[in-house]
């Protein structure tokens, strides 16, 4: 017996959004050279595809660890705001990430999950979660600032509410089944370098 | 936050000169999963307000901090255990490696020189096998006559060469956990 897609979204009043056109409306808002994180696979191809700045790091394996670098930027730079966009099914694999965060309360870290509900990239099968609400997993870790956007126009508000937060907050988006936009340069040295000018840790040579 | 730990300046124990060779290099951010061999030295580091060290669910969580970390201008090291290494391999190889981190890795080597506990022998064996399979420059610390040499200058080589670098703790230097408690 198969088991159906997006199952636990059934209950929820949530529409059902495209990853590319909510990361174009993120990108969008973002003036103050924010650090943007793109997890593995088509998180990162989209944030690619809407247009590479550079603050954008783009995650090219290690799948979950999007959240724990994003922490590790905001720490490093506390008066930078750092955005991180992962995967559901990312997320799924470094769960224990959501409970570090929620302790250590950096004040300028935003987590965006967009949730399909299956692995898209291998093929679509769905993934564990099929009855998991993730905004709840974070609340019971101890980040209660998150929230389900209703459609673009409340993912929109999310944003610019998590933008001028003081408390780590989490956006959670149910979105299609629709594979990424764009495809990022698997170019792993200079997409670091890159992304450390864009922090004005490094110089040029 | 307390005030900085005293008299650890001319401390000869492994976890002072540990402490004070990651300070003079500047690397005051300190995740760890722990370890029985591992606690006078995180307690140390949480005693001094120059570290921000805490706990993380797992060791990758730490790997991914510390990658962020230094992007972000900052510099750290992650403490573990034998068995928290083995579960690395692929942050090793698909984040640390290929964009060039300099990662500094302290693991209390656990499974060898009077192991109880079969799985931890077994799993330590796998640890030098995957350093080596990824060309990553590693040390194993049994003297403490050395020891603040070997700290030292691996932590200005990993940063002066973007390379990670695994200082492995010796039972021979802690003197390990010997007994089944």
């Amino acid at each position: 017996m198969s088991v159906p897609m997006n199952t636990q979204s059934a209950a929820r009043n949530t529409k059902v959004m495209n990853r590319f056109d909510l990361t174009s409306r993120l990108v969008a808002k973002l003036k103050h050279e924010e650090a943007v994180i793109g997890g593995i696979g088509n998180t990162n191809f989209d944030l690619w595809a809407a247009g590479h700045r550079p603050q954008n790091f783009y995650m090219l394996g290690s799948m979950g660890l999007a959240f724990p670098i994003a922490l590790g930027v905001a720490l490093a730079q506390p008066d930078r705001r750092v955005i991180a966009l992962e995967g559901d099914g990312s997320l799924l694999m470094q769960l224990g990430c959501l409970a570090t965060i929620a302790t250590l309360a950096p004040k300028n870290l935003t987590l965006v999950v967009m949730d399909n509900g299956i692995y898209q990239i291998t093929g679509s099968q769905p993934t564990p979660a099929q009855h998991a609400d993730l905004v709840a997993v974070a609340a019971g870790c101890g980040l209660s600032n998150g929230a389900w956007a209703a459609d673009e126009e409340d993912f929109e508000r999310l944003v610019d509410r998590a933008l001028l937060a003081d408390v780590p907050t989490l956006i959670a988006a149910r979105i299609d089944d629709k594979p990424g936009v764009g495809t990022t340069r698997r170019d792993p040295v200079q997409i670091r370098e890159r992304f450390m000018l864009g922090l004005g840790v490094r110089q040029p040579l | 936050m307390a005030a900085a730990a005293p008299a650890t300046s001319t401390e000869q124990s492994w976890h002072a000169i540990v402490l004070r060779t990651l300070k003079r290099n500047e690397i005051g951010l300190v995740p760890y999963v722990p370890d029985r061999v591992l606690t006078p030295l995180i307690k140390s580091l949480h005693a001094d307000a120059f570290f921000t060290t805490f706990a993380t669910a797992r060791e990758e969580e730490a790997v991914g901090i510390l990658t962020g970390a230094w992007m972000g201008g900052r510099r750290g090291a992650l403490l573990m255990q034998t068995s928290g290494f083995a579960t690395l391999a692929n942050a090793l190889a698909s984040l640390v490696v290929p964009c060039q981190i300099p990662l500094i890795m302290f693991v209390s080597e656990r499974g060898t020189l009077g192991e109880f506990n079969y799985g931890q022998s077994l799993v330590c064996r796998t640890m030098r096998p995957v350093l080596d399979s990824l060309a990553m420059e590693h040390h194993t610390m049994t003297r403490l006559d050395e020891l603040e040499f070997t700290v030292d200058r691996s932590i200005k080589q990993a940063v002066a060469t973007q390379a990670p670098v695994t200082l492995i703790l010796s039972p021979l230097l802690t003197g390990g956990k010997v007994f089944d408690k």
